[in-house]
């Protein structure tokens, strides 16, 4: 039976159908219906203080929970201050759905109050998006929005909701879905599937090389099965940490320009490189001319146009990693532990990620390390730059959807709000994000939303007063001319958390670190952890920008 | 390399945005665009031809075909496709040039299609090369203004690119 509604409540019918269950917003005026009807909704709102904040905690949640993230922000500037969200979330492959107020359709192209063509901004940084002109295309909509959001390889959806559409009402019919030019491939080529089991049955060197497709397609189990079976060692992008337990013998941790020297060593010497769910990025790939020179490669990705995109691929294999790997273990025998596997441990034994200890100040890699020993199985969320590099680096990544982070955008004040996204996602887990003083202000102001709203996240900042990571990059090429990168000792962070109602605490020598993670951790509320550490500290190793991955530098602090 | 592909999209607002957008985001050039409606209302065909070599064509082909509004995205091989693309011309005439022009015309088979003391407007169709030819023929004469529609190009024999299966 057909209920007649306001495109309001029907959106809010939308919402209840599509299994949402938070919405992280900030209201404005042409929102004024939509917010009138999630007042008297189940739903609920998690206001924020920026809308930038409400993109990534979506995100973070979407990344947490494998649910769709959602978030509403009013037209205009709300709208626009989703746009760096919306950017994180594409790159990364993230669901969320977005959804933006938008001024009247009969005042649409007049330049008129708050209004942005919010459809044509994000035309470029969204898997698709809409614009609703009548109240009675809601259903159709929001249900494909979802849809296309968590299907295929996934994404962010935005939908444009112009005022008046909200007020209208409508018979509502949540029609079955409908898109004749989207047709997400969930069979898996089988001769291309039996000539990848034959090349890595007789591959010498094989290396697997996982990246967040894995994590996205709940493929982890299948993945370490194929790995054991084959005695392959597996490095992990940035996006895949935790897809492979890095404890494990096979581990090579991860790859890339801040990879460990004996992934990429592993990458620049294999006869077969299987990758599965990862797109050959440049900060994996470093010179891409010179990437495993030696390796066939078999290419297992959802999205077809990600593979030959980078480099050349011999044998193509689209579809989901879930479904591509079950398909593969069928045609893949035991295999020996080989020289192969003993040269790997040697390499790890002559190269581990290392660093300096000291005994008067605080190393970064040394708090990373203490959490984990505190808090192994917590979730951990990064800011961007050096915190992201050591928190990937120095913890011990055991289990997906447990390290969230911006890693195609980059996206310096992601690591706060996402981690609030995450907590509301699973609040039965401990939720740390791992900032640097330069990030964490980027978007410190949602300390309020995790006060408010009893949220309690853990921020442990690498407090090294600059921008580590551009500082890095100035010592090594710029002749150690530090333009614009010093931040210095402000704000304090201790009093800021208190301003807020949070609680802060402050490690200033390496024998006060344990107590304070202790204490924050122990915490019931949102808790700011101040460590103090060292400005000249460097991420090691790195594959300098453009250089072939055989030329892994490592870095003295 | 020059490539020809025919892309059926869904009849919606924005979706030459979203292609041209595509294109110019991720580097591909286009040579020309023409779009306009097949028998079926729904759906719009366009005829881009592309510049680039054959991987760039690959990437056009799965980036496009990744657009939701895109229905379907063929290559058509030049051996195995006709191609036409119409241009109409105006061309400075007067009395003294006048036959010329029209001889000229007549052996490309083109028309003419409006007359005035100090101009003419030609109308001509055919394959690029066709209408690239007659262009050079009429420059002599002073070109004051030209339209060209873009190729539009087909599959010879009973293979069809259309939305359905």
């Amino acid at each position: 039976m057909m209920v007649r509604m306001t495109g309001a409540e029907a959106i809010i019918e939308c919402l209840r159908r599509e299994g949402v269950e938070v919405i992280f917003g900030l209201p404005g005026g042409v929102l004024l219906p939509l917010y009138d009807a999630l007042y008297s909704s189940e739903l609920r709102h998690i206001l924020v203080r920026h809308e930038q904040a409400a993109a990534h905690a979506a995100d973070g949640y979407a990344r947490a929970t494998g649910r769709v993230g959602v978030c509403l922000a009013t037209s205009g500037p709300g709208a626009t201050n989703l746009v760096t969200g919306i950017a994180t979330a594409y790159m990364d492959s993230v669901p969320i759905v977005a959804m933006t107020g938008q001024v009247n359709t009969g005042l649409i192209g007049k330049d008129a109050f708050q209004e942005a063509d919010i459809t044509g901004i994000t035309m470029p940084i969204t898997k698709h998006n809409y614009l609703i002109k009548s109240s009675r295309d809601i259903p159709r909509v929001f249900r494909e929005a979802f849809y296309i959001a968590r299907t295929g390889r996934p994404g962010p959806v935005l939908i444009d909701l112009p005022r008046d559409i909200t007020v209208d009402e409508l018979e509502f019919d949540y029609p079955e879905i409908n898109l004749p030019g989207y047709n997400p491939s969930t069979k898996v080529h089988q001769l291309q599937i039996r000539r990848a089991a034959e090349v890595l049955m007789a591959a010498e060197r094989p290396v697997i090389y996982a990246g967040g497709g894995v994590r996205y397609a709940d493929a982890h189990e299948e993945l370490f099965q194929l790995a054991t079976r084959l005695n392959a060692p597996v490095t992990t992008t940035l996006m895949g940490m935790g897809c492979f337990p890095t404890d494990h013998p096979l581990s090579l941790g991860m790859l890339g320009m801040h990879g460990t020297k004996y992934a990429n060593l592993a990458v620049q010497e294999a006869d077969v490189l299987l990758a599965v769910g990862a797109r050959f990025d440049d900060r994996v790939t470093g010179k891409i001319a010179s990437f495993a020179p030696k390796a066939r490669i078999i290419h297992i990705d959802v999205d077809a146009a990600e593979i030959g995109k980078n480099v050349r691929v011999d044998i193509p294999i689209v579809g989901d990693a879930k479904i591509a790997l079950t398909e593969l273990l069928k045609h893949v025998q035991q295999r020996p532990w080989t020289e192969w596997n003993e040269k790997i441990l040697m390499w790890k034994k002559e190269y581990p990620l290392r660093y300096t200890r000291d005994e008067n100040v605080i190393k970064p890699q040394f708090v990373i390390e203490k959490i984990c020993e505190l808090c192994p199985d917590a979730i951990i969320v990064t800011e961007v730059g050096q915190n992201q590099m050591w928190a990937a680096q120095f913890f011990k990544h055991k289990h997906p959807r447990k390290f969230i982070t911006s890693g195609g955008l980059g996206t310096m004040g992601y690591g706060f709000p996402a981690a609030i996204g995450a907590k509301v996602g699973r609040p039965e887990c401990e939720v740390i994000d791992i900032a640097g003083d330069g990030s964490f202000q980027m978007n410190i102001q949602e300390l309020a939303t995790a006060v408010v709203n009893d949220i309690p996240v853990k921020i442990a900042i690498l407090n090294n007063g600059v921008l580590g990571m551009v500082r890095q990059w100035q010592t090594l090429f710029f002749g150690r001319r530090y333009s614009h990168t010093t931040l210095g000792d402000v704000p304090d962070f201790v009093k800021v958390a208190e301003a807020y109602g949070a609680l802060g605490l402050r490690a200033t020598k390496p024998s006060e670190v344990e107590d304070v993670l202790k204490e924050g951790l122990a915490s019931d509320r949102p808790t700011v952890m101040d460590f103090i550490v060292h400005r000249d500290e460097k991420v090691s190793p790195m594959v300098p920008a453009g250089a072939s991955l055989s030329e892994i530098l490592e870095l003295d602090s | 390399m020059k490539h020809t592909i025919a892309v059926i999209v869904e009849n919606k607002p924005g979706v030459l945005t979203r292609i041209s957008g595509l294109f110019s985001r991720r580097g591909f050039n286009i040579e020309s665009l023409s779009v306009g409606a097949t028998d079926n209302p729904a759906y719009s065909r366009m005829t881009i031809s592309v510049e680039g070599d054959d991987v760039v064509l690959e990437q056009v082909v799965k980036q496009l075909s990744k657009l939701i509004n895109v229905i379907r995205v063929s290559r058509l091989d030049p051996e195995e496709s006709v191609e036409r693309e119409l241009a109409i011309i105006k061309v400075s005439a007067n009395k003294d040039t006048r036959s010329e022009i029209m001889q000229i015309v007549s052996v490309f088979r083109a028309r003419i299609i409006d007359v005035s003391p100090r101009s003419l407007i030609i109308e001509v169709t055919g394959d690029e090369k066709k209408v690239d030819a007659l262009q050079q023929m009429l420059r002599q004469f002073g070109i004051k203004e030209m339209a060209r529609t873009g190729k539009v190009s087909m599959v010879r024999g009973s293979k069809v690119v259309q939305a359905g299966p």
